[in-house]
């Protein structure tokens, strides 16, 4: 299970001057769902192309399943399914007309065509508006006909840029279902998003881009480790002396930091969930303990923490 | 050692042909084409000028029918005022049709976001390109080739006399120079739809091509071959000299190229498209036509030259589709 999808060396994009992509080590495995994060500009549809042989890196290696995308793209482009940010279709044609184009660009026999397209128009729920022109359809409805012209190749990888751009909020959630599903049957998905919640949810890795580099990677929790220095931030709420129960819940092991942020109320840092041992700490430490909650680490944290350190830094 | 090297060629080599995919893009863009309103408009117009100007024609040439071995090329070249002859309006009415078809073609692409959707197809941009020409070409060639026939029907109709195999080579020649006079204006207009990323701005930059050459060359022409080769002492071979040049220049427009094969075609009488000196002439049975092939001989470098224009031009827009960065 542990076979790489994706993997590259130093890969490199310059537009003249302009670094788009600077020495790129990624790692895709097979079956998992991998999240580019960054902000705008920060070359995440760069890679993209790059991946897919649509564009020539200036430097470092590229292999996608195996296969070099600059050397062997046919190949590639036959078993990566690639949905672009904004995906665009032939408004004058229907959506079954549309499909039928890509079908027979992936060299379908007209039986085979048929039978895959009724399947995913069905799957993504299309089924009733599929003699209908793409120009009637909203903007959901064009996001779900991209999944379908995706899947249409039946790929082993699919790339989304930006898949969720758009999309009213349950949309969205619809979207993620369907990369769940996606995830359930083997296929590995490589994403790139903004919208960090969205990511979170779905994405069993991460990585972070600014400027061109991948900066940090790993699972959510890994990177809360490393950019907050904990994952979990319990919020406790307790009577008693404030100085004796800070140093209680400080002794504990796991602990990182405690605030005491008046009227009673803490706030704990910690490597774990702690929630059990810190009831515990209060209660021997004396104090009446009234509430207590967890807060898992949300990637908006990390994120918002990670460039506001990385700017601060840049400025000093 | 041999083996790393068989490896190393075979890795600097493209994996399968640069064709893939190719018929299938013809096919969908000759399907857009023919059903598109735009193509209608044209049609509509091309037939309303056939219909106007070879009836005419018949009409002017029923009182000599008869008498005149060539009647079918009359029917493309015979002028009623006020109308001009068909072939005068497929001058101007050929560009019109290739500009219209190509001008949108890839910019048209990149605006519906389609482009990169399609290139992630296991297709090459090869295929895309080479495919959205050969489908205007044919387009044109279709067109062509139906106003061809209906123009050769109403002639059998309208005058009784069916043509001569003769005269069927000669208007399939000129059929064939007309697709790649088409050709010219079609490739060119492709690379506009490549530089130009508003179809808008391709579209008025091929109508200024266009006008330039239909209308401001000849005068340019005119204007610059007395100042480069003037005339000083009058002598016979400074006017040669400046009479030469100016045909030279005015050859370099498609359309020069395009009406001396047009008339040396379709009016077997004409012998020379250039200058002709009264020595030339000596032993020549002046109003005889000339056989086909001669025809061509005389015109055969202007009908390699659209040709070549034809693919050179395809050839730029090639090269700089190539290059151009997918991402919008």
């Amino acid at each position: 299970m542990s076979e790489l999808m994706i993997e590259t060396h130093g890969l490199s994009k310059r537009y003249g001057d302009v670094v788009a992509v600077d020495s790129l080590d990624l790692a895709v495995r097979q079956g998992e769902v991998f999240g580019l994060l960054g902000p705008n500009g920060s070359g995440k549809t760069t890679t993209i192309l790059m991946l897919l042989g649509l564009t020539e890196p200036t430097a470092g290696s590229v292999r996608v399943l195996g296969l070099d995308p600059a050397r062997q793209p046919l190949s590639v482009k036959a078993r990566v399914g690639y949905m672009p940010d904004e995906v665009g279709f032939y408004d004058e044609l229907t959506a079954r007309a549309n499909l039928i184009y890509i079908a027979q660009l992936n060299g379908l026999s007209r039986e085979e065509a048929a039978r895959r397209i009724d399947e995913v128009l069905e799957r993504m729920g299309l089924s009733e508006v599929a003699d209908r022109p793409v120009a009637t359809f909203s903007h959901g409805m064009r996001r779900r006909l991209g999944v379908a012209d995706v899947l249409l190749k039946q790929p082993q990888l699919i790339i989304m840029d930006e898949p969720t751009q758009g999309l009213d909020p349950e949309g969205a959630r619809g979207f993620l279902r369907i990369i769940h599903t996606l995830k359930e049957e083997g296929i590995t998905v490589l994403l790139s998003s903004h919208l960090l919640h969205q990511v979170q949810a779905v994405c069993d890795r991460v990585g972070l881009f600014r400027h061109g580099c991948m900066e940090l990677e790993g699972t959510v929790t890994e990177l809360a480790q490393r950019v907050l220095g904990s994952a979990y931030r319990i919020q406790l709420q307790a009577d008693g002396p404030a100085p004796t129960l800070t140093e209680a819940l400080q002794q504990l092991p796991g602990v990182v930091d405690v605030q005491h942020q008046g009227d009673g109320r803490y706030q704990v840092a910690a490597a774990s969930d702690l929630r059990a041992e810190a009831a515990n700490a209060v209660v021997s430490a004396g104090g009446r303990l009234l509430g207590l909650d967890v807060e898992a680490p949300s990637l908006d944290n990390i994120y918002a923490r990670y460039f506001e350190e990385v700017e601060h830094d840049a400025e000093a | 050692m041999t083996l790393k090297l068989k490896e190393a060629q075979r890795q600097r080599a493209r994996e399968g042909s640069p064709w893939t995919g190719l018929w299938v893009v013809v096919a969908k863009e000759m399907a857009d084409h023919l059903t598109s309103v735009r193509m209608r408009i044209l049609e509509v117009l091309i037939v309303l000028t056939a219909a106007g100007t070879v009836y005419a024609a018949i009409r002017n040439l029923q009182n000599t029918v008869g008498q005149d071995p060539f009647l079918l090329m009359k029917l493309f070249t015979t002028a009623q005022e006020p109308l001009p002859a068909f072939v005068g309006f497929l001058g101007f009415l050929i560009p019109l049709i290739a500009i219209a078809l190509a001008f949108d073609s890839v910019n048209g692409e990149f605006s519906r976001r389609t482009i990169s959707r399609v290139l992630a197809q296991p297709i090459y941009r090869d295929a895309l390109l080479m495919g959205k020409f050969l489908a205007g070409l044919f387009t044109l060639a279709l067109v062509l080739t139906v106003i061809w026939l209906l123009i050769i029907g109403a002639g059998i109709v309208g005058m009784g006399v069916p043509p001569s195999g003769e005269e069927v080579a000669r208007s399939l020649w000129f059929l064939l120079a007309s697709v790649f006079y088409g050709g010219i204006w079609l490739a060119l207009a492709m690379v506009f739809s490549i530089v130009f990323r508003q179809p808008a701005t391709a579209a008025l930059a091929c109508i200024a091509v266009w006008l330039f050459f239909t209308v401001f060359w000849e005068i340019l022409v005119g204007m610059a071959a007395p100042m480069l080769r003037p005339v000083q002492f009058g002598s016979v071979e400074e006017i040669l000299a400046q009479a030469q040049l100016e045909l030279a220049l005015s050859r370099l427009s498609p359309n020069t190229l395009y009406s001396e094969v047009m008339l040396a075609l379709l009016q077997p009488t004409v012998r020379s498209v250039g200058l002709v000196l009264p020595i030339q002439l000596h032993g020549a049975v002046l109003g005889t036509p000339l056989p086909l092939h001669q025809s061509l001989l005389l015109i055969w470098p202007q009908l390699t030259g659209l040709i070549a224009a034809t693919i050179l031009l395809f050839a730029v827009g090639y090269v700089l589709f190539q290059r151009r960065e997918i991402r919008a």
